[in-house]
């Protein structure tokens, strides 16, 4: 049976209902941009799909398909900016691909599912002990929505703790510094219903946050975000903003890479009191980059927060016979539950990517992890020598920097792509006055004859 | 049949609500309702000093199940919190009308309690709600 919903009389009798002439009519308000079309199939050369409207053997699809991929092939990649080009072992996947782990969801029958559960179980484990917090949940979509939830969970934490008393209400959420712009961009989109501001603080002239900035916010915020290593790949002083963030009664929010985690300070250690929400984007832990996603986000947390924290969590306990066995708990909170009073209208996880990032977690293990985030950071400063270029800023980096051109990067970044090279972020798009700076990142992938090949290319540029 | 004692009040958000000997109002859920709920594992409670008016929102009972707000049935101050719910919310199954209590309001009129249900009419209440369902 082929997988079609509705025949065309279906949707002719659906749309007469609706009152529109035809599936454009429907779609009118999605911008033409944006909407399939042939365009798509007719990636990479080749004949437009309505050429092929009788349809194609199998042989003739596999051509075309494989004509479409190779448009995708690119040489060495030196992009990074959320999404890393990491080693992924191939039992990786071969693992998260067996049939038992092949849904995204947890299942709605969850303790029938003991296996997922565990996995579940594992993964949150995992990603406590590389945060240091006391608990994690099972994902929720990806960093951006990750950075969202975190904010959210803040604010209502902060209402908990002021119920009833008008005078303590805190609205506002500080970024510290440079935050990943898009992100901050889902962030915004999603708490702005809420009548929740999200208060940009300026970068300083190191690139990094300026902890003193939060003592001259006209009122005290909820929360302050600090993301480390930070949008321009730079190591802030996150014990100085987490420190000054409790001084001023907020929370803090940390937003991290957590390959990093392999040799940077955990974020329940930083300053004197440690973060108190931990979130960012899974995807260095096992992820392909496919073209900017699926990915997954998480949220750790302290004991004391649980109850704000969005999703569930795995738990361990014992059934009627005293065997162990695993259990969905938290979930009273969720919306198929609590309806418009759950902690988050998002409900569903990313359980196939978890399932990929806790094989990949348990393969590396510890001292693997430490291993790749430290020949990240080595490569990243073999290429920064071989490129030659000025750094925008001085501030210790850890797998990226942004350099300084003396020309448009979009333009130099379009001309390494022709060449077939990835050479990194422009920054002009995200930063005004950072028009002439690329953000450029050096996974442990990266040999030193890629590093070369991006060098003499720049210079022929 | 769930336990209906006739020495307490009512609210129809199943909050049961009793003078005690200070005249403040002690305040906690139902028989029926910790049985409807199930194995309570979270107990939310407002703080000591807290101003409360009648409906509005309280706290939170959390079960396995389900989460319920917790309705303040009179207005007033929040003058004690049964602090025992923190690590022992299962007093609230085992003894929903004694040392499951959540929380006790001074408050601001007396005659607030009469507006809630006398056990009878709550017992009603809870069956008309059965049939309901």
């Amino acid at each position: 049976m082929p997988f079609i919903p509705h025949t065309a009389a279906d949707a002719a009798s659906m749309m007469a209902v609706v009152g529109v002439a035809d599936i454009d009519e429907l779609f009118d308000e999605i911008p033409p941009n944006l909407r399939n079309s042939d365009s798509s199939f007719n990636r990479g050369g080749g004949e437009p799909a309505a050429a092929h409207a009788e349809g194609m053997s199998e042989m003739e699809m596999l051509r075309r398909l494989e004509e479409c991929a190779r448009a995708d092939e690119t040489g060495p990649c030196f992009l990074g900016a959320g999404s890393y080009d990491h080693h992924i072992p191939s039992a990786v996947w071969d693992i998260a691909s067996r049939g038992e782990f092949m849904t995204a969801y947890t299942p709605y029958q969850a303790e029938a599912s003991q296996g997922t559960l565990q996995l579940v179980y594992e993964f949150q484990t995992m990603m406590a002990e590389l945060t240091g917090m006391d608990v994690c949940n099972a994902s929720v979509y990806d960093g951006g929505s990750g950075l969202a939830e975190a904010i959210l969970m803040a604010v209502r934490a902060g209402e908990r703790r002021s119920r009833g008393r008008s005078a303590g209400r805190r609205r506002s959420v500080a970024l510290a510094g440079a935050v990943h712009p898009l992100y901050v961009d889902a962030a915004r989109n999603i708490v702005r219903q809420q009548d929740i501001e999200i208060v940009q603080l300026p970068h300083g002239d190191d690139g990094l946050a300026d902890p003193e900035l939060l003592t001259h916010l006209p009122e005290p915020p909820a929360a302050v975000v600090v993301q480390q290593p930070n949008f321009f790949g730079l190591l802030e002083n996150v014990d100085a903003v987490t420190d000054q963030a409790r001084e001023c009664g907020a929370l803090t929010v940390a937003c991290v890479n957590p390959l990093t985690l392999g040799l940077l300070k955990p974020p329940a250690d930083w300053g004197a009191g440690g973060a108190d929400i931990v979130c960012g984007d899974g995807q260095p832990l096992g992820i392909p980059m496919a073209s900017g996603g699926p990915s997954f986000g998480f949220i750790c947390t302290r004991q004391s927060l649980v109850r704000q924290m969005p999703g569930r969590i795995v738990g361990r306990t014992r059934d009627l016979d005293g065997k162990p066995g695993f259990t969905l708990t938290l979930q009273a909170r969720e919306q198929h539950i609590r309806r418009a009073k759950a902690t988050s209208n998002i409900c569903t996880n990313q359980g196939l990517l978890v399932t990929a990032a806790t094989i990949h977690l348990s393969l590396l293990g510890p001292e693997g992890l430490r291993n790749v985030a430290a020949a990240c950071h080595a490569r990243t400063r073999e290429l920064v020598a071989a490129l030659d270029l000025p750094q925008r800023f001085g501030a210790p980096y850890f797998h990226e920097c942004v350099l300084r051109l003396a020309r448009p990067a979009q333009a130099v970044v379009e001309a390494l792509a022709e060449r077939g090279i990835l050479g990194g972020l422009a920054l002009g798009p995200y930063f005004s006055d950072l028009d002439d700076c690329l953000l450029v990142c050096a996974t442990e992938k990266r040999t030193a004859k890629d590093i070369r090949q991006f060098a003499d290319a720049l210079k022929a540029l | 049949m769930t336990d209906t004692p006739t020495d307490t009040k009512y609210a129809d958000t199943h909050e049961w609500a009793r003078l005690d000997d200070d005249d403040n109002v002690v305040v906690g859920v139902s028989d029926y309702a910790q049985e409807q709920l199930g194995d309570v594992v979270y107990v939310e409670l407002p703080e000591v000093d807290q101003q409360v008016d009648a409906g509005a929102e309280a706290g939170v009972v959390e079960s396995v199940k389900a989460a319920s707000d917790i309705y303040a049935p009179v207005s007033g101050t929040v003058v004690a919190i049964n602090k025992s719910l923190e690590d022992t919310p299962e007093l609230v199954n085992r003894d929903p009308y004694g040392d499951g209590w959540f929380f006790a309001i001074k408050p601001d009129a007396s005659d607030e309690l009469a507006d809630l249900m006398e056990a009878g009419e709550y017992t009603e209440f809870c069956e008309a709600s059965e049939v309901g369902e």
